[in-house]
């Protein structure tokens, strides 16, 4: 006799599921470079597209995908340096740097926590970690470096909701480049 | 130690890449980059990816082309029709307004007024941008080996852009006009207010240090002022699109950009700006009435019938007070015979021959000082001023006890009638004093 199975067993975090998910290496070091360049290409064309932050995304997603902090350190810095490396002159390489290894180690400690496959879990993740991508980099620039930078939560907010929409539609993307 | 180290791997990771970014932003800080020096970094990461973004574009342009030149040609015949329509009608403009152009550059040329001139221009494809809010530089597809330099002018026909910070081999940086680091010097082309245009953290433009007491309306357009000798005098800017009081006595103007800056996709990078006298080779002889409309004092525009024809009002000063009323782009009447009429409203007309802050007065001066040294009561007969009957470099003092302005003394002398060897200007007229 078989137990009926639960409605809601499949939301609940199962040892299998909360196993680190393997990638293909290539993936591993393409996304993040796809995703700086869409960044950097599409936002020359659509301006307001500079609301979005891809390459943070790209961060998020394979550190709560991969479940370990140094792993997800090492990608932040990564793409964090190379978003540093495409500002200007008086945008100091470290700011993005900074910013992105923090929100990789977050999110990892944090995937090892809480089930990261739920598009609800998913979209507040998304919100939660721009807004402290977002207040990070204001504490890097006004703090360490003070530069003018200027804090608006409305405008913080209204972009964390966008990148939480688009990135849902990203995170169900980059999950066909699971292996596991 | 061991079980330590094991422990707190992931915070020392953590600690360590932190520690090491920030290092990297000390040395940063306390050595900024040399003017032209550029982190390696950034050379690899524009380098690699500036090849893709290249194919991307031409790419896309390839396809574009090959959609409007062979397959989308709906209209065209009619559009045809109406572009052959305007450009007749521009036919007949251009000569109306080659005249009026040719005036300003002979008067350019007898005051020695040198001009900044787009002498060279380097056509580029903006492909790219730094991808983030807080920084709004755009990448276009040339560089160092097509001539393009750090501080160089980038425009478009509609407006300017921003200007070069970094030039790779075969990329360049623009900064543009509406980030937070860009100044611009610019003026407003009507009330010749000179400011310092700003980009925001918001990608808003400003128009900053007006006082708040200057009049300045929205709609008014903005150009640049040359001031920072990166932009070229007299290129528009933007529009005034709302007006506030701001910190300080200062007016917050903000400017709507001509340019569109959040789409563009060609632009032209300046680079070489020539500043040199206005060619009059294939102008023609120069006009006596040009000339002698330096020479002597002028008299306002339209004379007041009635008037007491003193001259004194007007010496010197009919420029100074004509000059902020007309606007610039104003109809200079050709082939007038009035001297002192054309001179004054062609330096008017012509922007870069009014400065801002100064009366055009100041930027078109006489040749002779005398004109326009306060007027001194004189025994002798008046030259009436706007007549061309002074010999050119003669003495042109006006007296107060002129005959009225209104009632010419002598006839002009036929406008185009050319200064040179073959026809020497006429021995000076002089119009009787009416006894006092």
């Amino acid at each position: 006799m078989t137990a009926p199975a639960m409605p809601f067993r499949e939301s609940l975090t199962s040892r299998e599921q909360a196993a680190a998910h393997q990638f293909n290496w290539l993936a591993i070091l393409l996304v993040p470079l796809v995703a700086i360049f869409v960044q950097a290409f599409f936002t020359a064309q659509l301006s307001w597209l500079a609301v979005l932050d891809l390459p943070m995304m790209v961060v998020v997603f394979f550190a709560v995908a991969r479940r370990n902090p140094v792993a997800g350190c090492i990608t932040g810095a990564i793409v964090g340096l190379l978003q540093d490396a495409l500002g200007g002159p008086a945008h100091l390489i470290g700011m993005y740097g900074i910013t992105d290894t923090i929100v990789g180690y977050l999110a990892s400690s944090l995937g090892l926590k809480i089930d990261v496959d739920h598009p609800g879990t998913r979209f507040l993740i998304i919100y939660g970690f721009f807004v402290i991508h977002q207040g990070v980099y204001y504490g890097v620039g006004r703090g360490l470096l003070r530069q003018p930078l200027s804090w608006s939560w409305s405008h913080v907010a209204v972009a964390a909701l966008a990148n939480a929409i688009v990135g849902l539609l990203v995170f169900r993307f980059l999950d066909r480049f699971r292996q596991r | 130690m061991d079980s330590i180290l094991g422990r707190y791997r992931n915070l020392i990771v953590l600690a360590a890449i932190l520690f090491a970014q920030i290092i990297a932003l000390a040395i940063q800080v306390r050595r900024p980059a040399q003017d032209g020096e550029i982190r390696l970094i950034r050379i690899w990461a524009v380098g690699a990816l500036t090849p893709f973004e290249k194919a991307v574009i031409h790419t896309q342009q390839w396809a574009r082309n090959g959609w409007n030149g062979y397959l989308y040609l709906r209209g065209v015949r009619r559009e045809n029709r109406q572009l052959h329509a305007d450009i007749e009608r521009m036919k007949l403009e251009q000569t109306r307004l080659s005249e009026d152009a040719n005036m300003a550059r002979r008067i350019q040329a007898l005051l020695a007024f040198k001009e900044q001139y787009i002498d060279k221009t380097v056509a580029a494809q903006v492909i790219g941008t730094s991808g983030s809010e807080q920084s709004r530089l755009l990448y276009i597809d040339k560089g160092s080996n097509d001539g393009v330099r750090p501080d160089m002018a980038v425009i478009t026909p509609t407006g300017i852009v921003g200007k070069i910070v970094q030039a790779s081999p075969n990329s360049a940086q623009v900064l543009p006009i509406n980030d937070q680091l860009s100044g611009v010097g610019a003026a407003l082309k009507d009330s010749r207010l000179q400011g310092i245009l700003k980009g925001a953290p918001n990608g808003t433009t400003t128009l900053q240090y007006i006082m708040s007491d200057e009049p300045v309306r929205p709609g008014e357009p903005v150009i640049t002022s040359g001031g920072d000798r990166i932009f070229p005098k007299g290129l528009p800017v933007g529009t005034v699109a709302s007006v506030e009081p701001g910190k300080d006595l200062f007016l917050n103007i903000r400017v709507i950009p001509s340019a569109r800056l959040e789409r563009l996709e060609e632009v032209l990078v300046v680079t070489k700006i020539e500043e040199k006298l206005p060619d009059t080779k294939d102008l023609g002889p120069i006009r006596a009435s040009d000339i002698l409309s330096q020479r002597l004092p002028g008299v306002p525009a339209t004379p007041v019938a009635g008037a007491s024809g003193t001259v004194s009002g007007t010496t010197g000063t009919a420029a100074n007070s004509a000059a902020p009323r007309a606007t610039p782009g104003a109809a200079v009447p050709s082939g007038t015979g009035k001297a002192q009429t054309s001179t004054s409203q062609t330096a008017v007309a012509n922007p870069s021959a009014t400065r801002s802050g100064a009366s055009s007065a100041t930027a078109i001066k006489p040749a002779n000082p005398n004109a326009t040294a306060p007027p001194k009561p004189s025994p002798n007969p008046a030259v009436k001023p706007g007549n061309a009957t002074a010999p050119a470099g003669t003495s042109a003092t006006p007296d107060s006890n002129a005959t009225p302005a209104t009632k010419p003394a002598v006839r002009n002398p036929p406008a185009n009638a050319p200064l040179d060897e073959t026809n020497p200007p006429p021995p000076p007229k002089t119009a009787e004093t009416p006894p006092q």
